[in-house]
């Protein structure tokens, strides 16, 4: 039986719940760390500098965490209609393909301010349509989209093997990657742009498609609670009965929800493809999808929460990276470990925490001194 | 097409399609009950692990089966604290599973180890050996029952007919007993079970408990049987691809042993036939009959190839109504 | 019929119960008496209290004061274990049945007596045979629930009861979901039963089952016992005015007599179905004019709902006509919300949780559910967040919603002030058509004068009001004119004055009044 008599007030519900779950996250890891003979402080400490202490850190933070606002969007998105898109890896990998194939296809006959919009475009569209089929197949037939997201991650990842093995990769190379593209596809870094306007910044792989991210998470926010459209995907998601009474309909909205996911998580081919690489290769997404679920638990669904959050997971991956090249026996295995704990914790754990959270301000409430209260009855 | 090739191609089936049957019976068991598992890559993974390195520690493969099972149960209980004794989403706690055996195997592994995240090979002594071998060996010059019979059936470990025996035996347990009439009702009705005085919670948890059986059984497997050490990431997607065979199979327990001997053999022949011609067709990419199996599943979810009905509770945390 | 006179210990003591909600009684000083072997009626109303007694005495609830005997002992019921120890069972409207496993499967479920299957199907099935026997149910006990048809289905309800040793059987509101001759069955069984030793206890609305059936009636209302008798002294239309009888409030006068206008809403012929394909609604006819108010009278469940829900195009009729400002719609090309509400039609649910309001959005954000592309509120797909809020604020109040707070969660509110602001949403619309369901369910006593004003008001700036309510004073205090629905069909239409306790009862029961 649990403590359901005591109910968490909203703004311990909203900021204090997250925190708490994340402490016992970090607890739990820095246990793990412990249990294999590291120092967890010095682990910290080193992280902390890593992600934050110098500019190229920094940097590295933020490129990181332009791909989890993409991925973490994307889920956050589904979410509020209703639905588990647990397919983000995939939908990222066909916007990727998506932004690859129009680079390479183009890139040489046209000019940067006409390609990279199409870039941006094709990858949206691309995550588009992989997400939509599940989309399709759980509104009119019922199927879980949870099980043929899964399904549709896997098939994204043969179907990306498949055409840069057979049909992408210049003949007679042994690396699984496309040709590069030409310059008018790629995205400017921000090192760059920033010299444009003489300011200087360490060369890392952070690119404008950061701009892109901030972009996308204001556009989530207006779409979701200043339109129409948004209006109608959270009702759906938070009531079908009530969204059935004022006309809303409910199999419309899970397509719409979808479909703006896919083409979030589309988005990540920007920044790793256009931005970083230049060119079409295998490991473009490695598990951004998976830490995109972790990011919108942790930053509860919204924009702002899931900008922060993705700045923490940066923040752990580039860290976590600087650690491992610092301390002996660490790997940037901890962070992924992390990270399933934070998910544990934050998702599937939070229903264990929150009566207990509760009853500890219960507790906490009747333990400090009465404060006076005029005409306040005491029962 | 000739009988070496046959026979060899029978055992690769067996083979690959062993860690699938005993993940899926474990599924099986879970979703029978209404809790949806999609942790059984996960399970399978440090359950993996930890026979690799229980078998390379103490050189007995007892303690690596134990080992095994031990961590995939107590995961499985971990699963059911949050979705069955509490209201925790099942999905997210089976992706925290994942992700979470993902990271803490390959960082155990590297401290423990120090060889990459790999656990060091487990000797012959502890691996698991084909349970006939004279037999094979005896019958391999015979023409075509040394083949099929000899290599191809024949010449597996006790694991291999562990998985294939355990098919009737949950058949029988889920349909024979009193436990597997009350188990398919909780998962369909758990308002009704509770009112007729059974416990939804224990059910449930019992449901679990062989969940984690099993997926320490596959989990062993991958290392005494198939390789002889773990590596980070070594299931690859099998986990899923027994949650698909189980769907596939319709959540019964020959459908999904026939989907797990697809799938495996759908698996081994990626290999065998890069490169070859099939009529018809012609070339066959790997990566389409790699695909085949997820393709198949969504095909059967779509419901264009039959329905797939799940137990009506999957899924939905029960809490007492009054 | 009655039995001959009765001498041992009643299988059924309750006295002296008590059961608050809150600050509803629920139960208030209940005695009930259920002789041995007698099929005994207990009918009432919808919040009448019939099924919390019965869920008391099931084990359900637990009474706050008051006495259980069972079979002369007396007896404490925690639990539904403790009810069925006591020879205690019940058959539920909503049935716990495992569609996918066979009936004999459905009944040996927890009380296997063996844990191989193959040992305890032997077993029971002997055993239930015999019960089959001796009772005339009959059951396919190998097929799958799934394709039990309904009158099957509760067949086995009952067959549960017994192979459990029930010797009191509570049936609530059995014939909900029969066919005519699935009800002659049940009876049969029912009749059987009795002659067996086994009691009975039916609750029930409809009255002429119980003159047909029961042996002893007892007549709940508001919570209280209002009558006890045998069925040789009672007769129906005794039965339909205790049931119904209250002081009613005719002396309403209504001053402001305006005579109904122009026919703004006209439906036909409408026949609907439910989930299950039962007929809900039969060949129904209504008519709303200009600047009346008509209620719908009528124990819940009798078709109001699915009323509402076709006329506001929620629910898909499978036959009829709606003829609606100056628009027709056939079966088939059915109204939906949306056009509902652009022809000037507004809809107050009656279930404000899953219906009326979304509980996670903000009150401003309730407030315009289902008007948000109406042109104050939204432009080219963006929402004018300044327009509504200020909507809100005014709605709030009008109506004195409180806390008049429209950022504040609409689960935050009090059930009252929820209702309030519903009405307030759909009234501010000034709608030509105003149906609502349940107008004053949870609102506080000083709230529901003004609602009512309000209402009447509506009806007099020209809008037609159609109010469905399971309270008859309020129907009564609201309506120009009265419209009784029974099983799906109009049974009756009065004119205010014309109303009077005997005639609505009958025609609440089915009775040509």
């Amino acid at each position: 039986m649990s403590a359901a008599s005591h109910t968490l007030p909203r703004w311990a519900d909203l900021l204090l719940l997250p925190v708490v779950c994340l402490a016992v996250a970090l607890l739990a890891a820095a246990g793990v760390v412990a249990l294999v003979g590291q120092n967890p402080v010095e682990v910290i400490t080193v992280l902390v500098h890593g992600a934050f202490g110098t500019a190229r850190g920094f940097s590295y933070t933020l490129y990181y965490a332009t791909t989890f606002v993409f991925t973490g969007l994307a889920v956050a998105v589904a979410f509020h209609g209703g639905l588990f898109n647990i397919g983000g890896e995939g939908q990222a990998i066909l916007g990727g393909l998506g932004t690859g194939l129009v680079a390479l296809w183009w890139s040489a006959f046209l000019p940067a301010w006409i390609m990279l919009p199409l870039m941006v475009v094709a990858g949206a569209l691309f995550g588009m349509a992989w997400a939509s089929v599940p989309a399709y197949l759980q509104a009119y037939r019922g199927s879980h989209v949870v099980i043929t997201t899964i399904m549709f991650n896997f098939i994204a990842s043969t179907l990306l093997v498949y055409l840069l093995v057979n049909h992408l990769r210049p003949a007679g190379t042994m690396s699984v990657e496309s040709v590069a593209f030409a310059d008018s596809a790629k995205l400017p870094g921000v090192h760059e742009a920033l010299a444009w306007i003489g300011v200087e910044w360490p060369a890392s792989p952070l690119n404008l498609s950061l701009v892109l991210a901030g972009l996308a998470a204001v556009g989530v926010y207006l779409f979701l609670w200043r339109t129409r459209g948004g209006y109608h995907l959270r009702a759906v998601g938070s009531s079908p009965g009530a969204a059935e009474y004022a006309g809303i309909r409910p199999q419309r909205q899970i397509m719409v929800a979808m479909a703006i996911s896919g083409a979030l998580a589309g988005m990540v081919g920007m920044n790793e493809i256009a931005g970083v690489h230049g060119k079409l290769l295998l490991e473009f997404v490695s598990g951004a999808g998976f830490t995109g679920i972790a990011v919108a638990l942790m930053g509860r669904n919204h924009p702002v929460g899931i900008v922060l959050a993705s700045i923490l997971f940066g923040a752990l991956f580039q860290g976590g990276a600087e650690v491992a090249f610092e301390v002996r026996g660490f790997s940037r295995d901890m962070v992924v470990m992390l990270q399933g704990f934070i998910v544990l914790f934050s998702g599937a754990m939070a229903y264990v925490i929150a009566p207990m959270l509760a009853w500890a301000l219960a507790t906490l409430q009747r333990l400090l001194p009465q404060r006076k209260q005029p005409g306040a009855a005491h029962g | 097409m000739d009988e070496a090739l046959l026979g060899s191609m029978l055992a690769s089936t067996l083979r690959l399609a062993t860690p699938l049957i005993f993940c899926a019976l474990a599924g099986l068991f879970s979703e029978r009950s209404g809790v949806v598992d999609i942790g059984l890559e996960g399970k399978m993974l440090f359950a993996a692990f930890a026979a690799g390195a229980a078998g390379a520690a103490s050189g007995s493969t007892l303690l690596a089966m134990l080992a095994a099972i031990g961590i995939a149960v107590s995961l499985s209980w971990m699963h059911g604290l949050a979705c069955v004794s509490h209201q925790g989403d099942q999905v997210v706690s089976g992706v925290a599973i994942n992700i979470i055996a993902s990271g803490l195997t390959v960082v155990l592994g590297i401290a423990w180890f120090a060889q990459g995240g790999q656990t060091p090979p487990v000797t012959a002594g502890v691996r698991i050996q084909p349970l006939f071998a004279q037999l094979t060996a005896g019958l391999a010059g015979v023409p075509w029952v040394g083949a099929l019979l000899g290599e191809g059936l024949l010449g597996h470990n006790a694991l291999v007919y562990l998985a294939l025996a355990l098919v009737p035996a949950t058949w029988w347990l889920l349909f024979r007993t009193r436990f597997g009439l009350r188990l398919r009702a909780v998962g369909e009705n758990p308002q009704m079970v509770d009112a007729a005085g059974v416990s939804v919670t224990r059910l449930r948890y019992t449901a679990l408990t062989i969940n984690g059986l099993l997926c320490g059984l596959a989990g062993s497997y991958l290392v005494l049987a198939q390789s002889a050490s773990f590596s980070p990431n070594m299931t690859a997607g099998r986990g899923f691809m027994a949650l698909a065979a189980l769907i596939f199979g319709r959540w019964y327990p020959v459908g999904a042993l026939w989907a797990c001997l697809l799938f495996g053999f759908l698996d081994a022949a990626a290999i065998r036939l890069q490169g070859a011609h099939l009529p018809l067709v012609g070339e066959v990419p790997v990566q389409v009959i790699q695909a085949l199996p997820y393709v198949l599943t969504v095909v059967l979810l779509a419901g264009f190839i039959g329905k797939a009905v799940a137990p009506q509770a999957l899924g939905r945390p029960y809490t007492k109504e009054r | 019929m009655a039995g001959p006179a009765v001498t041992a210990a009643p299988a059924v003591r309750m006295t002296g119960i008590h059961k608050q909600f809150g600050a509803v009684a629920a139960n208030a000083d209940v005695n009930l008496c259920v002789q041995v072997g007698t099929v005994h009626g207990l009918v009432g109303e919808n919040g009448a209290g019939k099924s919390t007694l019965m869920s008391v005495l099931y084990g359900f609830y637990e009474a706050d004061s008051g006495a259980l005997e069972v079979f002369g002992q007396a007896a404490t019921i925690r639990n539904a274990d403790d009810a069925i120890a006591l020879g205690i069972g019940m058959v539920h409207q909503h049935f716990m049945l495992v569609e996918t496993l066979t009936a004999l499967e459905n009944v040996m479920l927890g009380a296997e007596p063996h844990w191989l299957l193959r040992q305890a199907d032997v077993q029971v099935r002997s055993k239930l045979s015999a019960l089959m026997q001796s009772t005339g149910l009959h059951v396919e006990l190998d097929a799958l629930v799934a394709d039990l048809p309904v009158g099957d289905r509760q067949r086995l309800e009952i067959l549960k009861t017994l192979y459990r040793g029930a010797r009191v059987l509570i049936l609530d509101e059995p014939t909900a979901v029969l066919t005519p001759q699935e009800t002659e069955q049940l009876f049969d069984v029912l009749r059987v039963l009795r002659q067996q030793g086994t009691t009975i206890i039916l609750i029930t609305h409809k009255l002429k089952e119980v003159m047909r059936l029961c042996d002893h009636v007892t007549i709940m209302r508001a919570g209280r016992v209002v009558h006890e008798m045998p069925i040789a002294q009672a007769s129906i239309e005794g039965l339909a005015e205790a049931m119904v009888g209250r002081k009613l409030h005719m002396g309403q006068v209504q001053e402001d007599t305006v005579t109904p206008g122009a026919v703004l809403l006209q439906a036909s012929g409408i026949e609907a179905r439910d989930a299950l394909n039962v007929v809900r609604l039969h060949d129904l006819n209504l008519t709303l004019r200009s600047g009346e108010i008509v209620g719908v009278a009528g124990v819940s469940g009798n078709g109001q709902s699915e009323l509402l829900d076709v006329l506001s195009g929620l629910l898909q009729p499978t036959r009829g006509h709606l003829e609606l400002s100056g628009q027709v719609f056939e079966a088939g090309a059915w109204l939906d919300p949306q056009t509902a509400r652009a022809l000037g039609l507004a809809h107050v649910p009656e279930d404000r949780h899953a219906r009326a309001m979304v509980m996670d959005f903000v009150a401003w954000e309730s407030a315009v559910l289902g008007y948000d592309g109406f042109p104050q509120y939204a432009s080219g797909g963006w929402m004018n967040h300044d327009h509504m809020r200020a909507a809100t604020s005014t709605m709030m109040e009008r109506f004195d919603v409180r806390p008049r707070d429209p950022e504040l969660l609409s689960r935050s509110f009090s059930g009252g002030n929820q209702q309030k602001l519903v009405l307030a949403r759909e009234l501010g619309q000034a709608p030509k058509v105003l149906l609502v369901g349940q107008p004053t369910r949870g609102v506080d006593i000083g709230a529901i004068e003004f609602i009512y004003s309000q209402l009447r008001a509506m009806r007099d700036a020209g809008c037609a009001v159609l109010v469905v309510s399971s309270e008859l004073d309020e129907i009564l205090a609201l309506s120009n004119r009265v419209v009784v629905m029974n099983q799906g069909r109009v049974t009756g239409e009065l004119a205010i004055d014309a109303c009077t306790e005997a005639k609505l009862g009958l025609l609440m029961v089915g009775e040509p009044a």
